[in-house]
């Protein structure tokens, strides 16, 4: 206890110039953890991702449709148990600037597979009744201050044309990792509108969403459904849900990577400033250093007494930029909202903050710590002056 | 006249491990910084090249893009028939019919997929983009299943290089030629003939109609002509601007993470600054005791160790600018969210950039600096002067 | 010819917490031009605060000093700068040298506030040291001078805007008894052959012995007792 009380008390000797290093730590810290908290973000959608659900797709790309006859070929295969499909459907509402996910499903298998979506009983059972009825998540219904019953039109930019939709069910996430601002309506009445225009996407579909029984047969299962279609006019390509979700992600590294390696240079930054404060720190002590030789202090301890320092101005700054994190997160998560449904500050990145300060604290003390071993005592009395 | 330059350098060079800490600090600041705007330009410049202001480019209204888009083949022939459009050297009239899918392809290396945007064209694609130079191979002929690549597709993409085979919709297309297509969008796309890849895809509608002007301004006529024109359900905008659109968001995404990313890394560095200032007035009390009393006036003080900041900034300023510098040779593929598809651009340098840069690093010393010098220039000198 | 220093009725307090301690009580007196006075006393007797209000570091609280006809206490700050700049040339007990200049750069630095060209200062600089016998050095940092060497080089530094007057205190402090002695000799040439005005504060009766004239100061005042050094 003595010892912490000598640390603190000779981290405050300077007390603006420990108050401006700890400042500069919290905001490092804090800059630290809403980057790491960025990219957990990012990954979003593969922590939600079920291990028993496949996706398939046309194996040239997502834009291209498969058949709706697929859908019973699918159903026989061994291991699968629900079959359910979907569209994305790109409207806009009012202006492009409102992005949102919606898109058009096969509404009673799609709640089956997506148990984490909880909608009342009686929400479910309008919806379904409703053929011009869709859901929303909270998050968006609250965006757009839409109530029960609204009635909410998105103009198609795929499928072009204005078309209305009544909103039947306001959906909640069963846990924070869940989407709540997406938008779905029923495939049924996308299908019907396309037949009376004879388009070729009539009886189409963009996805099938496959809930197999067992999460250990996905890869048996995947490779069934694609050997399935093989050689026929639309291969398909089924992964799991989390592997479909990856391969979004790959497809946007070089930003995420830029973005971790940014995160690694605040820490370097803030390793500069608080290193400049020790050495400083130092040099003001030599005398102080070679008093405590005189008395008989070891180097160990002499050490101790700047890493210590080091440390509680370091550990200092970063819990208080830590605690800072999880409001300051909620207010960037709140403005990032288009961009990323799901914005929360992972146990992940409060350790990796933590542990960035335990390293900034140790590095920044190496070169003092060198200096004031060195020191030779007769040098450092002369000082004093 | 003031305090020597000399002497705001020279304690610089006596605390040496003090400034070059501060300055590295900087020096990553100005890094990042730079980087952003290198990254920003780069997008920027490669939309403003990918385009022409004399093409125009239809599309369904209401499509946000290409692939959204579906142009049938009688609005498509009613398009065709307009006056305005140039007639290029062969005698036929430089228009094109495209259609715009995208395909998954496989890197040669780490056997990720990426969505690659095909393109189907017609006769006058090539001459309506001159900006395109094959740089291998020859043109794709009309009615085969041949493709040409862009460079930067055929280095990265396992089948997609000069005399190899791509294999989609049951089909084997030869790719017979490589083209260069500078710093534009076309350079993550893969060109074929637009009939054999509708076929494939079994499409019957193509996805833009591009033609050249005969007089560039005649575009609002144009426009007004082919969206007021009953027959037809189509929009029409100039090709550099349809391109600009497509990638606002990532040009509006990596600005705010650019911008918020600066400011918060920069709020560090001059805390640093700080730090570094105010123990070099506080350790050379006496010394400005000494240049009061020897009759510099407040106003000299305070400059001098402005200027020590300043330099400090400066010198942050530059290493940062010089490590950013060789960005320039590296380059950056990721997926535009607009168009789900590849996009590929470099990290320009311009003169700009250096001095927004410069500017920035020497605004980081100011504000570090001035409070620091403030309290310098504000010491008592009898005071001061005892502080030895 | 009027003194060339005129004290008048001078009192300075400073304040410790909330307390008001009288350093200076209504001092009066008037330095002729060419002396070399010494001003004795004890630690806290005023001597330093008297020093520091005749070249114009402080401010009185009451009473009125002149300095060649000029009423100083009447300036405005920027105005005394100027005036200390070519007026009063400076010698301090711990040299206060800037430790990143040069010898040259030391003694060239009065010179930057005066509108000399690179030449004419270069000239100048170069009498200074040459009369504190210090040309080859020049080019030398203070920390590879000895403290007898800084000193003179301190010297150089007052005397190079040929300042009627200058003002030392305890400019042998911190030296061994040669190098004081080579200071006081260095000074009292200055003195009589370049007729220099000379205030110097000290504590060592060694060094007050060289000036012309002791003058002691107790609690504040002014001692009326004051001896004449014979030469």
């Amino acid at each position: 206890m003595f010892i912490l009380k000598i640390l603190i008390r000779n981290a405050f000797r300077h007390k603006l110039r420990t108050s401006l290093t700890i400042l500069g730590i919290t905001v490092a810290i804090l800059a630290f953890g809403l980057l790491r908290t960025f990219i957990n973000a990012w990954y979003g959608g593969v922590e939600a991702s079920s291990a028993t659900r496949l996706v398939t797709r046309s194996s040239i790309s997502l834009i291209f449709h498969l058949p709706l006859s697929y859908k019973d070929k699918i159903r026989q295969i061994d291991g699968v148990k629900t079959v359910s499909w979907g569209n994305w459907f790109g409207g806009v509402y009012i202006d492009e600037k409102n992005f949102f996910a919606n898109f058009a499903v096969d509404a009673k298998t799609y709640l089956e597979l997506y148990p984490e979506y909880i909608l009342s009983p009686e929400e479910e059972k309008d919806f379904l009744r409703d053929r011009k009825g869709f859901v929303a998540g909270q998050k968006l219904a609250r965006r757009f201050g839409w109530k029960i019953g609204d009635l909410v039109t998105l103009r198609g930019t795929i499928y072009p044309g204005n078309w209305d939709f009544v909103l039947r069910g306001i959906y909640q996430g069963r846990d924070e990792t869940i989407d709540e601002t997406q938008f779905f309506f029923h495939w049924d009445y996308l299908n019907e509108m396309l037949k009376k225009r004879n388009s070729t996407f009539a009886d189409t579909v963009g996805w099938y969403m496959v809930g197999i029984t067992r999460p250990e047969r996905a890869i048996e299962v995947a490779l069934a459904i694609d050997k399935t279609f093989k050689n026929s006019l639309a291969e398909t390509l089924t992964e799991t849900e989390k592997a479909f979700q990856l391969s979004f992600i790959a497809m946007s590294e070089t930003i995420l990577m830029a973005i971790e390696i940014v995160s690694f240079v605040v820490i370097l930054i803030i390793i500069a400033v608080v290193a400049n404060t020790m050495s400083m720190t130092y040099r003001e002590r030599i005398g102080e250093y070679a008093i405590f030789k005189t008395l008989g202090y070891r180097n160990w301890r002499i050490a101790g007494m700047i890493f210590g320092e080091s440390l509680v101005i370091t550990i200092i700054g970063s819990l208080i930029g830590i605690l800072l994190t999880f409001p300051v997160a909620k207010i960037v998560g709140k403005m990032l909202s288009n961009y990323f449904p799901v914005f929360n500050v992972a146990d992940e990145a409060i350790s990796m903050s933590f542990a960035a300060s335990i390293v900034i604290g140790f590095l920044a003390a190496i070169v003092p710590t060198y200096r004031a071993i060195q020191i030779r005592i007769a040098d450092g009395l002369r000082r004093i002056g | 006249m003031g305090v020597p330059l000399s002497y705001s350098f020279r304690n610089l060079w006596t605390r040496r491990l003090t400034t070059i800490l501060t300055a590295l600090g900087m020096a990553l600041v100005v890094f990042v910084f730079s980087a952003m705007l290198m990254l920003a330009e780069g997008l920027q410049k490669t939309l403003v090249e990918t385009g022409s202001s004399d093409n125009v480019v239809i599309i369904r209204k209401g499509s946000a893009t290409e692939v959204q888009s579906g142009v049938d083949r009688y609005q498509a022939s009613v398009v065709e028939t307009l006056p305005e459009i140039a007639i290029g050297k062969d005698g036929n009239p430089l228009l094109a019919k495209e259609s715009v899918v995208i395909i998954s392809l496989q890197r040669r290396v780490t056997k990720q997929e990426n969505y690659i945007t095909i393109r189907g064209i017609g006769k006058s694609s090539l001459a309506l983009r001159p900006q395109i130079k094959l740089v291998e191979g020859r043109p794709p002929r009309l009615g085969t299943s041949e493709l040409i690549t862009a460079r930067s597709v055929a280095e990265r993409f396992e089948g997609s290089g000069l005399g190899e085979t791509l294999r989609f919709g049951l089909r084997e297309w030869k790719v017979v030629g490589v083209f260069d297509a500078g710093n534009t969008g076309f350079n993550s796309e893969v060109w074929g003939d637009a009939e054999q890849l509708m076929q494939t895809f079994r499409r019957n509608a193509y996805s833009s109609v591009i033609f050249k002007l005969r007089d560039p301004n005649q575009f609002d006529a144009v426009k007004r002509l082919i969206e007021n024109d009953p027959r037809l359900t189509l929009e029409a905008k100039r090709e550099n601007r349809y391109y600009a659109e497509q990638s606002e968001m990532m040009a509006t995404f990596l600005r705010i993470l650019g911008t918020s990313l600066t400011i918060i890394f920069s709020i560090g560095a001059i805390i640093g600054a700080m730090i570094t200032m105010y123990a070099a007035v506080s350790t050379r009390t006496a010394e400005i005791g000494t240049l009061r009393a020897l009759g510099f006036k407040r106003l000299s003080i305070l400059t001098a160790f402005l200027l020590e900041a300043l330099l400090l900034g400066g010198m942050g300023g530059c290493t940062g600018l010089f490590f950013a510098s060789f960005l320039r040779f590296l380059s950056v593929s990721t997926m535009n969210f607009q168009t789900f598809s590849e996009l590929a651009f470099d990290f320009r340098l311009s003169f700009d950039i250096v001095w927004k840069a410069l500017a920035f690093s020497l605004m980081m010393g100011f504000v570090g600096g001035v409070w620091p010098a403030v309290r310098a220039a504000r010491m008592n000198i009898v005071e001061s002067l005892r502080a030895t | 010819m009027p003194p060339i220093v005129e004290i008048i009725n001078v009192s300075k307090s400073y304040r410790r917490g909330n307390q008001m301690i009288p350093v200076l009580i209504d001092i009066n007196l008037d330095i002729e031009e060419g002396e070399f006075l010494a001003l004795m006393g004890p630690s806290g007797s005023g001597k330093s605060t008297l020093l520091n209000l005749i070249a114009a570091l402080d401010h009185v609280d009451s009473g009125t000093i002149r300095v060649g006809g000029v009423d100083i206490t009447a300036l405005s700050e920027n105005e005394l700068a100027q005036w200390r700049a070519v007026n009063v040339g400076f010698i301090f007990q711990f040299y206060n040298l800037i430790p990143v200049l040069t010898a040259f750069e030391n003694v060239e630095l009065p010179l930057l506030l005066t509108g000399l060209s690179r030449k004419e200062r270069e000239e100048h600089v170069a009498m200074a040291l040459r009369i504190v016998n210090l040309e080859e050095r020049m080019d030398h940092y203070p920390a590879q001078l000895s403290g007898g060497e800084q000193q003179r080089v301190a010297i150089a530094r007052a005397i190079v805007t040929d300042p009627a007057i200058l003002v030392a205190d305890e400019p042998t402090g911190d030296l061994d008894r040669i190098a004081a002695r080579e200071i006081l000799d260095l000074m009292d040439r200055l003195n009589r052959e370049s007729h220099k005005t000379i205030i110097m504060v000290t504590h060592d009766p060694k060094a007050a012995e060289r000036a012309r004239i002791i003058r002691h100061l107790d609690k504040g005042f002014l001692n009326n007792v004051y001896s004449q050094n014979p030469h």
